[in-house]
């Protein structure tokens, strides 16, 4: 693990002057991921908003070799380069030892590209895949997606008069990944990047497919000031709607469990996307959200004690 | 020495790509390819290719994975038919677009809602506009030919483009025939190595694939792929006749069989080829002067070529084993109409066409019977009475 002024000191992988949106998290987040990573890399990235930003050529943000294919299959292309890695190293034609990141939003993971990504897991590549999660299709202009939280107001499920936003709670993919049997999988946030940062050590020093969830809150689509990105990804955690847990060779650890849980709508309350829950007419949407989150929590909760026992 | 073997065309092609040994390939199962698979498979699970074999989960990902393996300095093959080539169409321009040069045997077969499992072109006509070289092959001996001259075409510098090699399924596919193989390292020597000049793990030179490419500078790429896969024409000639100095089987763009005094001719790709030269050698046996214009090399199109061998008859009959809905006749008939009209219109030839062969209908002896009487008909009348027919269709 990496204190901040180590991290601080690490040449970055992606240069200054991409296009990010002012306050953008995700591209934080890479920044966290990226950092973290020490020795040769080659990193892979579906379409999607981080794409778009940090490769409009002639430019390119990326100080490492980097693979656009398309949106749902950055799995399956980073496959591919990692075959292409063991066959050119069995024959003397690379000398180094390169480690393989994968980068997709959660429209680019947990829908188009979860058939891909689920191909790869199965496989055992050894790569680490790492899944942004903004919780819409948001370069395209905020659709929902399977990981949009339940009642959230997007452009193709707005809360209107007699539709209140999203209609289902979100898909839980950390645990689709962790059942593919991987040997490391984690849910991470950038507003804990020691843990993040421990997160990604490992998951690149362990053999196999690997895989880490940040949850990466986006100004424009949840509708919060710009100004607190990192915000609004603590209170995700603090609310334990997005646990820091992970997934290790069979044992499942929680990472953080919160001195005093927050009610899910400190989190809620920041967020335009969310407004409409905070009207009195609404109050049953915020407590079914609610009482969802409890539930998988003290699912979670229960499962890693029962993990720790196994240990 | 070449060594004869009797083997299916999906058992020739294996053994070309075992005798390649590719750095990558991806696999995904469907019929008619999936045999070529499973004798590659064998050849990988008895250590005879040091190959890393990819068992993807869909074509999309098969394609995928090629890309990825050959964007990152490895030699990429893979193989596929009808819907599967179909599902991986998004990537199969990508693949083009990106200038990789990954080959894939692509096992003819109807592409189609009421689903059928049998020879027609419809999958590789699908394919045709995306950038990949299309080499047609006549049979088994045409197919381990192909596979073995597509890599050296892809690979050239002045190319750099994915290479597609067909094999008219069943018909190629599951016959077994005779064929002539060269010795291992005849075949090792002709391909050489690949040694792309940038590839993402050479990381001491990193670099961007796929960026996002926009006004700029998209239409200038664009410029650039259209003279690859220009280029490709003489670099499919010089290759070619490289193959035929080794092999003592020569090829071209196109084979002109019994054209020197033709009055007539057919032209065709794929397995029919075999089977219009049986129907000539009838014919000319009855002195009738036809021919067969064969062609190989369906993309690029040898237009050149094309308009040099026909404008020699008087009438031509151009066999599509594909439609293009919408249009006149089916894309082959299309693509030579359009070669003769290139040659200022100077030419007499009276070109018809016939759809024939849907979904593994057999092309019978009778049916080119049928075309070339046609065909005599409108030589004698000067007429053309009809610019489609169909060939072995009930009415």
């Amino acid at each position: 693990m990496a204190t901040i002024k180590e991290l601080a000191q690490r040449g970055d992988k992606l240069s200054p002057g991409h296009r990010a949106c002012a306050g953008c998290v995700p591209i934080i987040a890479f920044h966290q991921v990226l950092r973290s990573a020490q020795g040769h890399v080659v990193c892979g990235c579906a379409t999607g908003c981080m794409e778009v930003v940090t490769t409009i050529f002639p430019y390119t943000a990326w100080k490492v070799p980097f693979i656009h294919n398309a949106f749902e299959n950055v799995a399956a292309t980073i496959s591919g380069v990692e075959a292409a890695y063991r066959a050119l190293k069995r024959k003397g034609r690379v000398d180094k030892d390169i480690r393989f990141i994968a980068f997709g939003g959660d429209g680019g993971t947990y829908d188009i590209g979860l058939q891909s990504l689920s191909g790869a897991l199965e496989r055992g590549h050894n790569m680490l895949y790492v899944c942004y999660d903004n919780e819409a299709y948001m370069n395209t202009g905020i659709q929902r997606s399977s990981a949009t939280p339940f009642a959230a107001d997007t452009k193709t499920a707005p809360a209107g008069k007699v539709h209140k936003g999203k209609k289902q709670f979100p898909k839980n993919l950390t645990e689709i990944v962790i059942a593919h049997n991987v040997p490391y999988a984690a849910q991470a946030s950038v507003s804990h990047w020691k843990d993040l940062n421990r997160k990604v050590e490992r998951a690149l020093a362990v053999e196999g497919p690997t895989f880490i969830n940040v949850l990466a809150p986006c100004p424009p689509g949840w509708r919060f000031p710009q100004e607190l990105g990192i915000e609004m990804a603590r209170l995700a955690v603090e609310t334990c709607f997005w646990p820091l847990y992970e997934y290790d060779h069979g044992v499942r650890i929680l990472n953080y469990r919160p001195k005093e849980k927050l009610p899910l709508s400190e989190w809620t309350k920041h967020q335009g996307r969310f407004r409409h829950l905070h009207r009195a007419e609404n109050a049953h949407l915020l407590a079914a959200a609610q009482e969802e989150v409890d539930r998988r929590w003290e699912l979670l909760v229960r499962m890693c004690e029962q993990s720790a026992g196994q240990k | 020495m070449a060594q004869i073997v009797a083997l299916t065309g999906n058992e020739a092609v294996a053994e070309a790509m075992r005798q390649i040994n590719p750095d990558v390939v991806a696999a995904y199962p469907i019929t008619p390819q999936t045999e070529l698979m499973h004798k590659f498979a064998e050849f990988h699970a008895d250590g005879l290719v040091d190959t890393e074999l990819v068992l993807v989960e869909s074509e999309h990902s098969a394609m995928s994975a090629s890309v990825g393996a050959a964007a990152a300095g490895a030699r990429a093959m893979t193989a596929t038919s009808a819907n599967g080539l179909a599902l991986m169409w998004e990537i199969v321009y990508i693949a083009a677009s990106l200038r990789l040069p990954i080959v894939m045997a692509v096992v003819n077969r109807a592409l189609s809602g009421n689903i059928n499992i049998h020879c027609d072109h419809s999958d590789s006509m699908g394919c045709r506009d995306s950038g990949w070289i299309q080499l047609f092959s006549e049979n088994a001996q045409e197919a381990y030919d192909n596979t073995i001259m597509a890599v050296k075409i892809a690979e050239d510098r002045r190319v750099l483009l994915p290479v597609m090699v067909t094999l008219d399924g069943f018909i190629i596919s599951h016959t077994v025939e005779r064929l002539e193989i060269l010795e291992d390292q005849q075949v090792k020597d002709f391909v050489g190595e690949y040694r792309p000049e940038r590839y993402l793990l050479d990381v001491d030179h990193p670099f961007t694939v796929g960026p996002l490419d926009l006004q700029d500078y998209y239409f200038e790429h664009k410029r650039q792929e259209i003279e690859a896969e220009e280029n490709a024409l003489p670099v499919i000639e010089e290759v070619s006749r490289a193959y035929g100095t080794l092999s003592g089987r020569g090829y071209d763009l196109i084979e002109e069989y019994r054209m020197e005094d033709a009055e007539r001719a057919v032209v065709a790709m794929g397995s029919t080829c075999g089977t219009a030269k049986v129907v000539i050698d009838q014919l000319r046996e009855q002195g009738e002067a036809v021919g067969l214009v064969k062609v190989r090399c369906y993309r690029p199109f040898p237009y050149e070529r094309i308009i040099a061998a026909l404008t020699k008859v008087k009438a031509a009959a151009v066999l599509d084993r594909a439609v293009s809905f919408g249009a006149k006749g089916g894309p082959l008939y299309g693509d030579v109409r359009s070669a003769l009209f290139s040659n200022n219109g100077q030419h007499s030839v009276k070109v018809i066409d016939y759809i024939y062969g849907l979904g593994g209908r057999d092309l019978e002896e009778d049916h080119l019977h049928k075309a070339f009487a046609d065909l005599k008909r409108v030589v004698q009348t000067g007429r053309v009475e009809f610019e489609v027919g169909y060939l072995g269709l009930r009415e």
